[in-house]
């Protein structure tokens, strides 16, 4: 029986159902009821290091002078590249504050000014798929965050889709297609085609440049009879754009394959480094038809960021606006990509050069010229991988992936005889 | 299921093979409903009322109705403006924030900081910590299910929900006494299964504004400790409730007296003012710190799967505040500030309501605390103060108090007043009977 009164009520031990209550300070220590300390989450153990993550604490850890970190993709501290880029950011800080600009919340979907430069950077701003605004665009927490965005959707409206992805790719363990061939290095064209002619309307995972971890991309030719084959399986094409302008230099060229689907009116899934897109079909009838269904994507990719994080940061989003949006920043950020892009195909060449003067055996090591972007795989094996680190002192992951970015041509000679060393000396 | 979409995929393919489909992948897709919160702005924005207020969402507002950017992040802004955000430095920035929640929260000499005993983990925000908090209670008990308060802040249901734990409810707040049902409450944690999982609001509960008194608190703690409960806190507003962050972290404290292994989410968008910055703090108390680095790391999995690694620069500000001494003392002091800017509003209103000769009680707009107030009003009120007055607020009648000015408070006052003028007289003939 509950009193209930007007006013506050103070429903202390005068009311309690349970009679007898004590008032002392800590009931919990007179208590003999429950064991004292024991945790609901005892057995809980401790997860794996991740591959990626746990090669930078290895480094960190290792006091070797002649240490080498060429693990996460990310570019090698007190580089010039990674000061003109703070450089950069300074300047549209700056002009941040000079607007006094708050710290509110954004919108679920993101900063507007944000959305429209990311889906022009990838479209292109001319595109008829941004004109005729058959684009649903929301930002997400990196390129990690787009891609759980994407991946929720799929499940909430596809369960029981397949989703194809590259053999190797970045670590997520669905469904693969052949893709890297050990034998040449390089693309197994003919495998991929077989395997993503089966089974229709499955999503398809597929790097928009610089693939994640081998370095290596279809050429356009390929690229075309890819699209040939998804249209044909009506399957879906699910692009992952993290490194546009870190592949060739150049932010359209990156952005071809993307846009070559997009020519031919495919639907899409795009997850670029902090925002997700989504291109709907035209459609015979009113153009009111794909508008309806662009607001109702980005309305239930909405619903999926609210319970995750409930709407996105504002600061990096800002940054983004203000570079892209301001010519002088935009221009000299294109500068820089070129630049980083240039140093990166420099370190490829004298990787190899140092590769193909010291290596005696005539084996040929050309693929390093060939292979695009920030990574690069050795065809090392977990064996060999492993000799880099432990006898070397170079940290990479164990499949054989070495990132440039953290490379200098200083270097290029030590990491050249690590590799011939680990290559031919072990197995 | 998977068939259906062959199927039609199939039927696609074979009506479009000349013309461009009508038919699109995601016609199939429903338009989701609005975010009742989200959507109270979102319906602000659009009013081209001069008069206009904004009731819905919880974010600070000076007494002109601005939004603020405390003194402290602008000094920790210009004091980190030089410095790189390199990986390495991410990393430690990110222990340093998380040591210096788990202090705020559970006390810098509390056994729990001392002994190493926290996984604590950044967070991005309240709803980043309640997201990681749930994956990781599905991951470990999956056929547990989330207890939470009647009623509750509407984002709770959308993240346990997404994380597939389903939801029981406990009673909590009394809609005839604008207050706590502690009786009801005291019968469902004793009724609920042994080791049932709990959701607390330990001050300023969302979006009520009633919070248990002290006494209450240990007899809650007591009888969670006799059923094995694990209470998981939510600590969105510390310091928003009395201007005191040790006083309302209490709840906590007497739930580490009596040596509960409590889960806590932290955010620093209303306490420090860093709504879009998104930073936040998961911690999980264990037995020891070899635990702790178990849980840590399971946690950090489920981090990395989501976003990869958390946003550095609302972190970076953090650290920056809550290491220095300077800058500390005075987020304190402005914390203080907003939450008795708030107090006086509250004063305000109901003072207002009361001269308008109003014959409801509106007592509970100075009992409850926090950033808001559950006013009573119905969804039919609520749409009146909104298409008549320009006033917007949650359809159950949730103001955030933060919205309330020098300058609208009269203009609120005679707007709820009007809207409530039916439920005036009910009361006053029942009282003319009653005499």
């Amino acid at each position: 029986m509950h009193e209930k009164l007007k006013g506050k009520v103070k429903l202390g031990s005068t009311t309690n159902s349970t009679a007898g209550f004590i008032k002392t300070k800590s009931f919990g220590r007179v208590s003999m009821v429950a064991a004292v300390n024991v945790s609901r989450f005892e057995g809980v153990t401790m997860a794996p290091p991740d591959p990626i993550l746990g090669v930078s604490e290895a480094f960190k850890a290792d006091t070797d002078e002649k240490k080498l970190n060429l693990g996460v993709g990310a570019y090698e501290p007190k580089s010039y590249s990674l000061m003109c880029l703070m450089l950069l950011r300074r300047l549209a800080e700056n002009l941040m504050l000079e607007r006094g600009e708050n710290k509110e919340y954004l919108p679920i979907e993101g900063l507007a000014a944000f959305n429209k430069v990311t889906a022009e950077l990838l479209f292109g701003a001319d595109n008829s798929v941004l004109k005729e605004q058959r684009v649903a665009t929301v930002q997400g927490l990196s390129g990690t965050g787009s891609l759980r965005l994407a991946a929720a959707l799929i499940e909430r409206y596809f369960p029981g889709a397949k989703v194809l992805i590259s053999s190797p790719t970045w670590e997520f363990p669905w469904s693969e297609y052949r893709y890297y061939d050990p034998k040449t290095v390089g693309l197994d064209f003919e495998g991929m085609i077989a395997d993503i002619k089966a089974p229709g309307g499955s999503f398809i995972l597929l790097h928009g440049c610089a693939h994640n971890p081998t370095g290596i991309d279809p050429t356009p030719e390929q690229w075309e009879k890819i699209a040939d084959v998804i249209q044909e399986k009506n399957h879906i094409p699910f692009f992952d754009v993290a490194y546009q302008g870190f592949a060739s230099g150049s932010l359209d060229n990156d952005a071809s394959s993307v846009r070559l689907f997009a020519t031919r009116g495919m639907e899409l899934l795009v997850a670029q480094i902090g925002a997700m897109n989504v291109v709907c079909s035209s459609s015979d009838l009113a153009a009111r038809c794909c508008e309806v269904a662009v607001i109702q994507v980005k309305s239930q990719l909405k619903r999926l960021a609210r319970p995750m994080y409930s709407n996105p940061p504002v600061h990096g989003a800002r940054i983004v606006a203000n570079v892209v949006g301001n010519p002088a920043l935009f221009d000299e950020w294109k500068a820089e990509m070129e630049m980083m892009a240039g140093r990166i195909k420099n370190v490829r060449q004298k990787l190899f050069d140092s590769l193909s003067a010291k290596d005696k055996s005539g084996k040929d090591w050309s693929f390093i010229l060939r292979q695009i972007g920030m990574f690069s795989f050795t065809g090392l094996n977990k064996a060999q991988s492993d000799n880099m680190t432990n006898k070397w002192h170079v940290y990479m992951t164990k499949d054989g992936r070495i990132s440039l970015a953290g490379l200098s041509l200083a270097k290029c000679e030590y990491l050249a005889d690590a590799i011939i060393d680990s290559y031919h000396n072990v197995s | 299921m998977y068939w259906r979409y062959l199927t039609r995929a199939a039927r696609r393919c074979s009506v479009h093979t000349t013309s461009s489909r009508t038919v699109g992948w995601w016609d199939h897709v429903a338009p989701a409903a609005k975010d009742p919160i989200n959507g109270v702005t979102e319906a602000f924005l659009a009013d081209p009322s001069p008069y206009k207020i904004n009731l819905g969402v919880g974010a600070y507002r000076d007494d002109k109705g601005r939004p603020v950017v405390l003194q402290c992040v602008r000094e920790a802004e210009a004091k980190i403006a030089g410095s790189e955000f390199l990986e390495s430095i991410s990393a430690s920035v990110s222990t340093k924030m998380v040591e210096e929640s788990v202090k705020l929260v559970y006390g810098k000499d509390s056994d729990v900081v001392k002994e190493g005993r926290s996984a604590g983990v950044q967070a991005l925000s309240g709803t980043g910590a309640c997201r990681l908090f749930a994956e990781f209670q599905r991951r470990f008990h999956p056929e547990s299910h989330i207890y939470f308060p009647d009623p509750t802040w509407s984002n709770h249901h959308n993240i346990w929900r997404d994380a597939q734990i389903p939801e029981r409810t406990y009673h909590y707040y009394d809609p005839d006494s604008k207050s706590l049902d502690f009786a009801a409450l005291m019968d469902d944690i004793k009724n609920a299964p042994d080791s049932s999982f709990f959701l607390l609001h330990p001050s300023a509960h969302n979006p009520t504004g009633v919070d248990p008194t002290e006494e209450q608190w240990r007899e809650i703690s007591y009888q969670f400790k006799v059923k094995g409960h694990f209470p998981f806190f939510d600590m969105a507003y510390q310091g928003f409730a009395s201007g005191d962050l040790d006083k309302d972290a209490q709840a906590i404290r007497i739930f580490l007296e009596d040596e509960h292994l409590i889960g806590c989410a932290q955010s620093y968008a209303k306490s420090m003012g860093l709504y879009g910055h998104r930073v936040g703090c998961l911690s999980i108390l264990c037995v020891d710190s070899k635990q702790a680095a178990a849980i840590r790391s399971q946690i950090q999995q489920i981090a990395r799967a989501m976003y990869g690694s958390p946003p550095v620069h609302g972190i970076l500000l953090v650290a920056t505040i809550l290491s220095d001494p300077n800058l500390k003392s005075l987020w304190i002091d402005e914390v203080k500030i907003m939450a008795d800017r708030i107090q006086r509003k509250r004063t305000t209103l109901r003072q207002n309501l009361e001269k308008l000769g109003s014959s409801l009680n509106w007592e509970h707009i100075t009992n409850q605390l926090g950033m808001f107030c559950f006013s009573g009003l119905t969804p039919y009120q609520v749409d009146r103060l909104a298409k008549e007055f320009h006033i917007y607020m949650t359809q159950d009648g949730r103001i955030s108090m933060a919205g309330v000015t020098t300058g609208n408070v009269n203009y609120l006052a005679n707007a709820i007043h009007e809207v409530t003028r039916s439920e005036q007289e009910t009361a006053k003939i029942l009282c003319s009977i009653s005499v």
